[in-house]
């Protein structure tokens, strides 16, 4: 399943990183310590956090993760959404809390 | 130029982790024991504690600087000083206005008391000073700065509440005036992690939260004489002024 496919079933915001909604997606890690992500996310997962300082998209691009989900309405910082424009790597967004959006990923990612 | 032993990050009885052993009279006479020169006043998202041990401390000739420690909405927790009382209680206006309302349980946080010199309570805080503020990081070093402030992200090298362990790494570019670092590491050491903050300036301190922790870890600074401007200069390294970590 490509990013925009997963953002079309969910009923994500689109907020930055348009370029990159062609990755391919293998699955999904929910966590907003960084350096946890950065030790234990593997590349092309979704990430689902409520963090939206720059440094999101460091790791992002250095775990070569398919895209963010920001999760309860959060946006991201300007400058983290110039780094996903550049990175081509997407930021999406949901009104639904990390408990909710989770559980639809899972299902969605677990056929 | 003179050198002054500083200990800029100590807790008090305010914060709700702090013994209940920290009141300002007790901070300041350990203070004294200790060859204490600058004392940093840090708790959790309040100021309220500062004014009253800067009266205390002016008596033992310790020089205080005011602050808080900050939670941002990232959980990082950040120092924040100030030159006088008057900015000191704008920045409280703004720790108030964005700390959630969320009501203290001392069975589970500890209390959270402001006392008078003669140790009797004068206040009891009710919001639960441990939370994060609504306000990134960003921001909050921007209202510090717009205030005219010292900004010091605290023990960046811990795996709790620090830069490191909410954001992965040290940011590029954070507008800091200086980085607070554990004793589990050196200078050296944290800046081959991170090449890019060699340049910044470390310093060391306790983050006593019990009056036996307060000079456990000290900062030197060598500067004409203390003051918040000369401080400032020393961090920065202006006209010879400079700070350097302790040896223990």
């Amino acid at each position: 399943m490509t990013v925009a496919e997963l953002a079309e079933k969910l009923e994500l915001k689109i907020h930055s990183g348009k370029n990159g909604l062609g990755r391919e997606v293998t699955g999904g890690y929910v966590s907003d310590l960084l350096s946890d992500v950065m030790g234990n996310a593997d590349t092309g997962q979704v990430w689902i956090t409520l963090q939206t300082h720059k440094n999101v998209m460091a790791i992002a691009s250095l775990k070569d993760l398919a895209a963010v989900i920001l999760v309860s309405d959060n946006r991201p910082e300007e400058d983290t959404a110039i780094q996903s424009n550049e990175e081509e790597i997407p930021i999406l967004g949901t009104s639904l809390p990390t408990f909710e959006i989770s559980g639809k990923l899972y299902e969605l990612l677990k056929k | 130029m003179n050198q002054f032993r500083a200990d800029l990050h100590v807790h008090t009885v305010l914060s709700p982790c702090g013994d209940l052993e920290m009141s300002p009279a007790a901070i300041v006479e350990t203070a004294a024991r200790r060859g204490i020169d600058i004392l940093g006043i840090a708790d959790h998202n309040s100021t309220r504690h500062g004014p009253l041990i800067s009266k205390l401390a002016q008596k033992k000739g310790i020089f205080v600087l005011c602050g808080a420690e900050v939670t941002t909405r990232e959980e990082a927790h950040c120092l924040a000083f100030f030159e006088n009382f008057e900015i000191l209680a704008a920045f409280q206006q703004y720790l108030d206005s964005h700390l959630p309302n969320i009501k203290n349980n001392p069975r589970y946080f500890g209390h959270q008391v402001v006392l008078d010199e003669d140790e009797m309570i004068v206040e009891q805080e009710e919001r639960l000073l441990i939370s994060g503020l609504n306000q990134s990081l960003d921001q909050v070093e921007e209202e510090v700065h717009r205030l005219g402030g010292l900004f010091i992200p605290a023990h960046i090298d811990r795996p709790k509440y620090s830069l490191t362990s909410q954001l992965g790494f040290v940011p590029q570019g954070i507008k800091a005036d200086a980085l607070e670092i554990s004793r589990f590491t050196t200078p050296e050491q944290i800046s081959e992690q991170f090449p890019w903050i060699a340049s910044y300036t470390f310093i060391r301190s306790s983050d006593a939260h019990h009056p036996d922790a307060i000079g456990s870890g000290i900062t030197i600074f060598e500067m004409e004489h203390r003051s918040f401007d000369e401080i400032r200069m020393a961090l920065h390294r202006i006209d010879n002024r400079s700070t350097h970590i302790e040896r223990h």
